[in-house]
Order: structure tokens, then sequence, then C-alpha cells
């Protein structure tokens, strides 16, 4: 084995691609290899470091100096400094006062761990760090209903934003009689804001086919679909590889460890459609429809994609999975709060100092998520308020900055968790034209089935444009909470029963925005 | 057995089998939920949201319609949350809809009008939101005014699922999300058969026929031309139902009457024209057994099949009888044999006929109906512009005397009639053939195996051939589209072999046509083939090749049934069609 004086972690994701990290990167051997220092610094390449803002991004290990927002004409400078004379660039090294401060290395990480450290394209890097140690123990020492109790023991619920018991979900198919069972990925991401599962798919993609297999293997699928947006471009790249290499090493495909154990899995790209991310229009959409949700009963779990029992999860609830088999569900029951335990991964946005991925313990008050983990308040401006669980999410004034974030201390607030995605305000930020922007969205995004949401929404959109043209009044804003009630109670699906909580969220709580704009 | 389980709708305890959705439920209790999407012919779509209901002891609302009732409910069919709630929710509808009830085609049948005045609504209090958009203008059958749409759905269930044309599907999401034609391009440059399902089961006034109301006043009214006028048979088993009258007997004189009233110069019957096509299908299919023709034969008087099957099966083409339908069948004698004997120019003759059909608007329009050198049928009216056409004249239909139809092409057996019912061509073919075959009379005509609303029917026959021995025949019959997709799937992968098959476009056949009465169920369209039945049970003849009307025509025109005039004038030739504009491709038979 080679040994190197340093190691540069350089994070390829979505947002460092369309910044140009391949150039950089090419930049970088050329400059190394005219220093002739090739055979002392590695590069490799790795997921997305995850908090650290936009650009590129490079970590030097075994210092760990990370460099940000570096572009082709930094590298030699870096090469030079850094590597020739040992000397930081400090111009391009994240603000280390900020590091100091916050504690970004969160030690209780349990589904971004490898993120940012591991090459994603390696599938013996995840091996190296315990990979597929529970899928191991999983299919060689557990039977299903063992896996689903551990699960159910652990108290993970869906991350995907609704917030069902996983183990439960499960339990409703695994005992169900079937030639064929699916489980189904749900890696649509549609929520605007949110892109932790787009992170862990580029960051850690095997640590997803893990708990995937998990999963099958629990509910008695031989088959597995992982439904993925189509922008999502290296996402699908790097699990087409990943999933390739655990076919190639045994570790997917028939007869796996020798278990008698056959289980295959497959990509199906969504069009990218909002509503396909409701697990109903995910399967419609699946099966080759339109993506319209369908009626339940029958549930999923009964009959699904096809006909067949369906398990749908989100990317984020599965990455738990192998945590939990390996360690236990009493080990998982540390982190987070009774009722809700691990940990939660918020996208964070907004008015922050460093917006980008946070993993914190579910529980985590958002005033600790904003000031430990988000760099705090982007120019010490004031905090006008948030707005949580992505477009479906309540806009929540400062006075629940010290809520805890967990779906039961949220509901006492008439508050979701939702995907995770928070969205940060200070005080310039206007209100009306928040939510005409939530609303705006909703308008286009609604699917069209059913009239309580296409139409509701179309009224709603009409009456915060009033606001916006300076033509509102106080019964508009009766009226459009009398609206969004009756889309909550007579929406077919979820899309259309969640426009009440930004809405009436943002006239309740920030009541003065609107009324500023009446003339 | 299904289990039974027991439930509370308002306090009313109702025990109903499992599986039993809460509407049906309530039902049984003596109530009706409030719907509006749903229509209880179709799957529910549970798209408008008016027929929630409350649960005790669940939170939020359950869609009644389409929600299974379970063990131990107690259901809240009315609350003050739930009045306000389906209250708001028309009103959303109502802004997001072109409300000119007085001069809409669905005016005091709407349902949504009847709901907004049922729940008291406020039609001013939401904003309007209503985007207009053009009507769609171009099919000869059908108009769509995306502006009156509710996007219920039933459309959709209709046209996907039960005809399996796919004519109509939802173009964009969200709120520009529209029912319309494949990508948009209106209903003429579509699959579109023209059977008007839509029509019927539309709760608003989104989908009607292309009116020829005014087309046919004009005509009448004008007094150098010469009306014409056929009637299709379902007609007669339709027009007591709108005028208070016995939905059960059928009104045969009463509409003669009500012709002569509206001004047509002569009134015959389609009735005549459906015998002569038995004597025209019925030789074709004699022809095709004992020269080993192409078999199956597969019968041609529905318009909208045709149209699906150049469409969807034009390997078919083939197998599908080269006779005209009765209807232009009939347009073409006028032009020719009535024209000559009375010496009437054809130039003058305006022929009219009124049909069930919105798909027959579109085959008198075709450029290959024009045989007699004239469009053989002028104008097509359907039973629903015929209705408003006696009102509007102010004819008092119910008082109206019973008269009879003109001479030369007014008479008709009981054959004909049946016509109008699902497997009624077949019967009167076979009574036909059997004759003809046997060389005698069959004892007793009535061959109920054919009758009945059942999807796919199927008979196998022995007749006794005159020349000694017998020969067996094997016949289907089916109605509705995507019942007769599936049997000729069967068909044209051999699994199935038949010698006759008779299609339908429509659920019930012409009775259930798409011209009929907006909203006619299945259970009316049952209803009306039975008086069809019961009105050739009371005719004395009771088979085609004894209308002495048709036997004249041949004697003094056509020659005999297949002649050389007869192909020219009677039968016709098909194409192949694109799936997506409907557009002609090419040619798949020749014209005889």
């Amino acid at each position: 084995m080679k040994f190197y004086r340093s190691h540069i972690l350089i994070g390829i994701d979505n947002t460092s691609l369309e910044a140009g990290v391949k150039e950089i990167e090419a930049a970088l051997r050329t400059e190394l290899d005219k220093n002739n220092l090739s055979d002392e610094i590695n590069i490799l390449e790795t997921g997305s470091f995850g908090y650290f803002g936009t650009g590129v991004s490079m970590m030097v290990y075994p210092e760990q100096t990370t460099y940000v927002d570096v572009k082709v004409e930094d590298i030699p400078e870096i090469v030079e400094e850094h590597f020739l004379k040992g000397r930081k660039v400090s111009r391009l090294i994240l603000n280390t006062n900020l590091l100091k401060k916050y504690n970004f290395n969160y030690k209780r990480r349990i589904v971004l761990d490898n993120s940012g450290k591991i090459d994603p394209e390696n599938i013996e890097e995840y091996i190296g760090l315990g990979g597929y140690e529970a899928w191991e123990k999983a299919l060689i020492n557990l039977k299903p209903e063992e896996i689903v109790n551990e699960v159910k023991a652990s108290g993970l619920r869906g991350r995907g934003g609704a917030g069902f018991p996983t183990g439960l979900k499960w339990s409703f198919t695994a005992p169900i009689k079937a030639e064929q069972k699916l489980v189904v990925i749900n890696a649509d991401e549609g929520e605007p804001g949110t892109f932790k599962d787009r992170l862990i798919m580029e960051g850690d993609p095997h640590k997803l086919l893990e708990g995937l297999m998990i999963a099958c293997y629990a509910v008695g699928a031989t088959k597995a679909y992982i439904y993925i947006r189509g922008e999502y471009k290296l996402c699908i790249e790097r699990l087409e590889k990943a999933i390739a290499q655990a076919k190639e090493y045994g570790i997917l495909g028939e007869n796996i460890f020798n278990s008698g154990f056959d289980l295959d899995i497959m990509i199906k790209i969504g069009a990218g459609a909002y509503i396909c991310g409701e697990e109903t229009a995910l399967i419609e959409s699946m099966e080759g429809n339109r993506g319209e949700p369908r009626s339940k009963p029958p549930f999923p779990g009964v009959k699904g994609a096809w006909e067949l029992p369906t398990v749908v999860n989100n990317v984020e609830t599965i990455a738990n999975v192998p945590a939990i088999i390996k360690n236990g569900a009493a080990w998982f029951t540390e982190h987070g709060v009774e009722g809700c335990t691990g940990t939660k991964v918020y996208t964070m946005m907004g008015d922050v100092n460093l917006p980008g991925l946070c993993e914190v313990d579910m529980g985590t008050p958002l005033r600790t998520i904003i000031d430990q983990y988000s760099g705090g308040m982007k120019d010490d401006r004031k905090f006008k308020g948030a707005l949580v669980g992505g477009a479906a999410g309540v806009f929540l004034s400062d006075k629940l900055l010290d809520v805890k974030m967990d779906y039961n201390s949220l509901e006492e607030y008439a508050a979701v968790l939702g995907s995770g995605a928070i969205l940060v305000m200070n005080d310039d930020v206007d209100m009306v034209e928040m939510l005409w922007s939530v609303i705006r969205f909703f308008r286009h995004e609604a699917c069209g089935k059913c009239s309580p949401c296409t139409k509701g929404n179309e009224v709603l959109y009409t009456l915060v444009s009033k606001f916006r043209n300076g033509e509102g009044c106080e019964e508009d804003l009766d009226q459009m909470i009398e609206i969004s009630q009756a889309m909550l109670d007579a929406s077919f699906c979820p899309l259309g029963q969640s426009l009440i909580m930004p809405v009436k969220s943002a006239i309740e709580n920030f009541r003065e925005d609107f009324l500023m704009k009446i003339k | 057995m299904a289990k039974m389980i027991k439930l509370w709708v308002d306090n009313i305890e109702v025990e109903v089998q499992e599986g039993t959705t809460i509407l049906d439920a309530a039902k049984e209790t003596g109530k009706k939920i409030p719907t509006l999407c749903y229509h209880k012919d179709l799957a529910p779509s549970s798209n408008c949201g008016v027929c929630v209901v409350e649960i005790e002891g669940t939170k939020g609302t359950k869609r009644a319609c389409s929600t299974p009732a379970w063990a131990g409910m107690k259901v809240i069919t009315n609350s003050k949350k739930l009045r306000e709630l389906r209250k708001t929710l028309v009103e959303m509808m109502l802004a997001d809809h072109d409300v000119v009830c007085p001069t809409c085609e669905q005016n005091n049948k709407c349902e949504l009008q009847d709901l907004a005045y049922l729940l008291g609504v406020d039609d001013k209090r939401i904003p309007k939101v209503l985007q207009k958009k053009p009507l769609d203008l171009k099919s000869f059958s059908i108009v769509r005014d995306p502006n009156k749409c509710i996007s219920c759905g039933r459309c959709l269930t209709v046209c996907q699922d039960i005809q399996t044309v796919h004519a109509l599907t939802i173009n964009g999401r969200g709120f520009e999300g529209t029912i319309t034609t494949p990508f948009d391009k209106g209903m003429a440059d579509s699959p579109c058969v023209n059977c008007g399902q839509c029509t019927v089961y539309c709760p608003v006034g989104a989908l009607h026929e292309k009116s020829d109301i005014d087309n046919v006043w004009d005509q009448l009214l004008d007094k150098d031309k010469y009306v014409v006028v056929q009637e299709a048979p379902a007609i007669r088993a339709t027009l007591g139902e709108e005028f208070g009258m016995d939905p059960e007997e059928v009104t045969v004189g009463k509409m003669y009457a009500a012709l002569r009233r509206l001004g047509f110069d002569r009134i015959f019957d389609t009735n005549f024209s459906a015998d002569l096509t038995i004597m025209e299908e019925g030789t074709e299919l004699i022809n095709r057994i004992k020269n080993g023709g192409k078999l199956p034969l597969i019968t041609s008087c529905s318009p909208g099949w045709i149209k699906f099957s150049e469409t969807y099966f034009p390997n078919l083409a083939e197998n599908i009888s080269t006779c005209k339908s009765p209807q232009q069948m009939f347009g073409t004698l006028v032009k020719t044999y009535f024209a000559e004997k009375e010496g009437i120019d054809p130039a003058k003759i305006c022929s009219v006929s009124i049909m069930p059909c919105t798909a027959k608007k579109f085959e008198a329009n075709r450029p290959e109906m024009r045989d007699s050198g004239y469009q053989d049928v002028d104008y097509v009216i359907t039973t629903r512009e015929f209705i408003k056409m006696i009102k509007e004249a102010g004819i008092d239909f119910k008082n109206l005397p019973e008269e009879k139809a003109d001479d030369i092409m007014g008479k008709y057996t009981g054959a004909a009639t049946i016509f109008g019912a699902t497997g009624g061509v077949m019967e009167a073919a076979v009574r036909t053939a059997v004759a003809i075959l046997s060389g005698e009379e069959m004892a007793d005509v009535n061959i109920t195996a054919l009758r009945g609303m059942e999807g796919i029917k199927e008979a196998s026959l022995t007749i006794p051939l005159k020349e000694g021995g017998e020969l067996p025949v094997n016949v289907a019959v089916v109605h509705g589209l995507g019942n007769a997709r599936k049997l000729m799937e069967k068909v044209e992968s051999g699994e199935k072999q038949y010698h006759f098959i008779e299609v339908m476009a429509c659920p019930g056949g012409c009775v259930g046509g798409g011209g009929q009465p907006y909203n006619s169920t299945i259970a009316d369209r049952a209803r009306r083939g039975q008086s069809l039945y019961k009105e050739d049970a009371k005719l004395t003849l009771r088979c085609s090749h004894h209308n002495d009307e048709v036997i004249k025509c041949y004697e003094d025109f056509l020659d005999a049934p297949n002649s050389h005039k007869a192909h020219k004038l009677l039968h016709t030739n098909y194409f192949e069609r694109c799936k997506i504009t409907g557009d002609t491709i090419k040619e798949t038979t020749s014209k005889h």
C-alpha cells in the first residue's frame, strides 16, 4: 500500500459539478504533477460535505483544512502555499471562527456518517467502514419478523413527512402471502428546498442499498425499485454503479450469502411532478400512468404497484435501517426524544451563515439548529420566522424558536417537521411574498384530479395576489383560511390538505405583514 | 355469502354487506348523501369532495362514495361543518365555471345547478377565477366547452375505461390541467369515435352534441325544400320518459304525429331500412358461409364501432359487413328510389334523420356517403335535439293522436324495431337467415339468449338446411366498445371463432346511445330495450323478409339482395385511421 503525506478530499455533488469541480480537479492534478507532488499528495473524490454551502469545497487531511468556493485560478496558489510551503491559504478557508464556535463535526450522525468521508463510487470504502455488516447479520442471523420487531422497537418513523412508524408499516405487508411483494424507495424528493435525500444518495449510495436490502428481506420482497427524480443525474449514476458493484460482490442478486434469498433492485426515473412524492401517485407513475393519487383503501402495503403488496419508504428512513440492525434498537433510541427517536437531517436555507445539511438528534430546538449547526443568522440580522417542513410546512414565528423539533412536539403547535426543510428568514422578509410564492408553487403542482385542491389553490392564489397588488382586505384573510380549511377537509390527498399549514400560520403569525399591504 | 356488518348513519342503524360504501349504506337508511362527480354506473373518481361525511371518533372527513363502511362506525352525514364545507366546495366550482345556465344545454338537468340550488350557495362570495378557453367546435358530433368542465372525471372513466377509446385525457397539471383530447388537438382530430357516451354522463354542459336544430328548422321553414325524415328504433322507446308518459311503452304513433306537426313533408321510418339491412346483411352472411368468404362477419350498423374498428382493428376490415348502416341505406334510397318514384328533384330533397346517436352525425358527413349523387343524409339530430324541437314548437306530445308513417318507406317488422337494443340485429338476422336457409319460418322467433345487458353474449345455433343436413352457426353479441375490444382481440388472435358478431358501440345498444337523454343510466337502457322487445311481440310481422315495402323496393328498384345495384347504393368501404388524430391513412377495403 502506498502512503501519502496528505489526502485532498473533493466533494462531488450536483452543486459542485455545476460549479466546475471536474475542471478544478484536473487543474489540481496537473499542478501537483508540475510540482512533482503526485506521489506525496493523494486526491480522493467523495460525496458532498453537506454543510458548507455552495461552490467547490475540498478538505485536506490530516490537518482538516477546508477550502470553500475554490476556483481554477486558486489552484496554483493552494499547491504552492499549502503543499509546498505548508502555509494555509487563509482567504479560502471556511470561516475558522465559525468552525470553532459551532459544532459541525457532530459525532452522533447516523445517516450522514460516511458522507464526505468515503468515495461513494467505491464499495470497498463503504465495506471498510463496516458497511453491509448489518445486511449480513440480517440475512444470516435474523428472521424477517425479528427485523420488523427491531425496527418497531427502534421507534423509527418515516422521514418523508408524515412520520408514520416504519416498523408498523412493514408489519402490515410482512405477513401477506403473495407471489411477489415490492419495496419502493421514494427518492422523488420534490419538497422545495429539500435536498437531503440527494446528498445521502450522492454521498453514500450503499447505505441506502443496504437499508433497502434489509427492508426487502424483512417484508419478503424479492424486487425493489428506487423511484428517483430525473433531475438527480449524479444520484442515478452513483446508484447504478453501487447496484452493479453490490451484484459483483454477491451482496445483491441470487442466493445472497448462500441464504437462498434473491433480490433485484431497479431504478425508475420520475419526470419531476411534485405529486409523485405521494406514495400512491408515485405508484401510478411507476406503472406508467399519469401521476395521480389513488383511493385508500386499499393501502399500497396490501395492494400497491401492479396490484402487488408494496412498501414505500423514504430515502432517509431507509438509510437509518443498517445502523439500527447493526447496533440494535436500544442504541438507536438513545438518539432523539421519547416517541421520536433517532436523528433528523435538515436542509438549512435562507438567512443563515452556513446553509446546507445538518444531522442532529430529534428534538433539538430550532434555535440550537440555527445557532450551532448553521452558523447563526447571516449578518447578525434578527430572526423573523422560519418555514419549516417545506412548502407544505408552517411559518414559525420567533415564539417557537425553543420548541423541540420532533413530530410530537411540533404537532402541539399545529406545525410539522415535514421533509426537514428549514427556510430561515430575517426581519427583511415580506411574508406576503413568501406565502404568494408557496401558493404559486401549489397552484402549479396540484395534479388536477380533485377539485377542492385544484380550485382551492386557484382561489387562494387570486386572494394572495390581491395583497401583493395592494387590493386585499381583512375579509380576504378570513376567506383564505376558510378555503384552506375546506381543502384540508375535502382534498383527495395530502397535497391539497396541507395548504392550511402555510396559509394559516403565515396569516396568524405574521398578520401585520398582510395588514400593512391593505391600502 | 359476504359478511354482514352493522353501522349507524345519523343514528339510524343499518346492516350491509362488507365492502358496501358509506354512500350505499346511507341509501339503505333512506338518505341520499349529496354527490356530484359520483355516478352509479361508473367507478368513483372521488374528485369533487361533495360527499364528505364525518365519522365519530376519527379525525377529518371521508368520501362517502369511495370509502367502504366498517362495522360499528357512526357516520354523520350532516353537521354545521359539513354543510358549510359543501357550500364552499360548490362555490369554488362555480368560481371556475361559466355560469350561463339559461342558455346551457343542461339547463334544468344540470347536476351542479341542482346541487348549488339545494345547498343554497352564494355564487358571488368567492372571487371568479375562470380563465376562458375557446370551445372545441370542429367535430361533426361533439362540442366540448372547457369553461363549464368541473373536472369530475366521468367522461374520462367512460372514454378510457368503459369505451377504451382514449380520446379524452388530462393535459397539463395544476390549475392549467384540462380535460381535453391528446395533445389538445380537438375532438375532430382525435381518436374520438363520436359515440357520445361522454355527453350522456357529463353532469354539466361541458360536453354535448353539435346541434343541427337551427339547420333543420331552416329546411322545414324553406318552402322550396322537400324535407323527409327517418327515426331510429330507439327514439320511440325514449320519448315517453321525457313527456310524462309510461316509460315502458313505445310511442310510435305520437312520434309520427309530432313530426307531422313540426312540418316534415314525408314521415318515414329508419325501421324500414333496418329490415332492408337484414335482407342485405343476411344475404351477405349466407354467401360468406356458403362460398367460404371471410368469417366472422361483423355488423356495421354502429358508426361509433366502425370508426373504432378503423382505428384500433384495421386488420378486421374485411370481416366487417360492407352494408351501410340503416340510416345511410335510407338516405341513399330517399334521393334515388323515393325521388324517382315521386318525381321529385333529389337536389330539392332534404333528408333528416333522428337518431339516439352522436356518431351518426359524423357518419352522415363521411365523404364516401354520397352514392345518391348528393350527401345522402343532410342532417342528423339526436333524441335530445328532437325533444327540444318538440318543446320549442309547443307540441303537446302526450295528448297527440296516434298517427301512421307515410307510404313506400315507412313500414317495418318487429325484427327492425329490436335493432335498437343490444342483440336485436343478431336476432333479426337469425330470423331471416333461418327462413332462407331452411326454407321454413321459425316456429318461435324469440331468441332470448341474445337479449339482455350482459357485456358479451354468445350462442350456438343449428340451422336445418332445405337441401338437407344442418349448419352449425356460432354467434356473439357485444355492446360497449370496451367489450368489443376484448372480444376482437380474441377474434384477431384466433382464440375465439364465430360466424357472425353483432357490435354496438354504446352500452345497451342504440337505446343507450350518446344522443339519448342526459344521464341515461344502465337501468334506463335496459328498460328501453325491454320496451322494444315488447313492441316486437305485439307486431304481426316479425321478420324482415315479410316487410312488403322492402319486397316492393327490391321488385321495383333494387332487383335482389346483394344485386349489383344494391351493392352500388347500399354498401360501402372502410379505411385505416391514425390512432392519434383519427385521420384516414389508407383504404382497407375497396368499394364494390
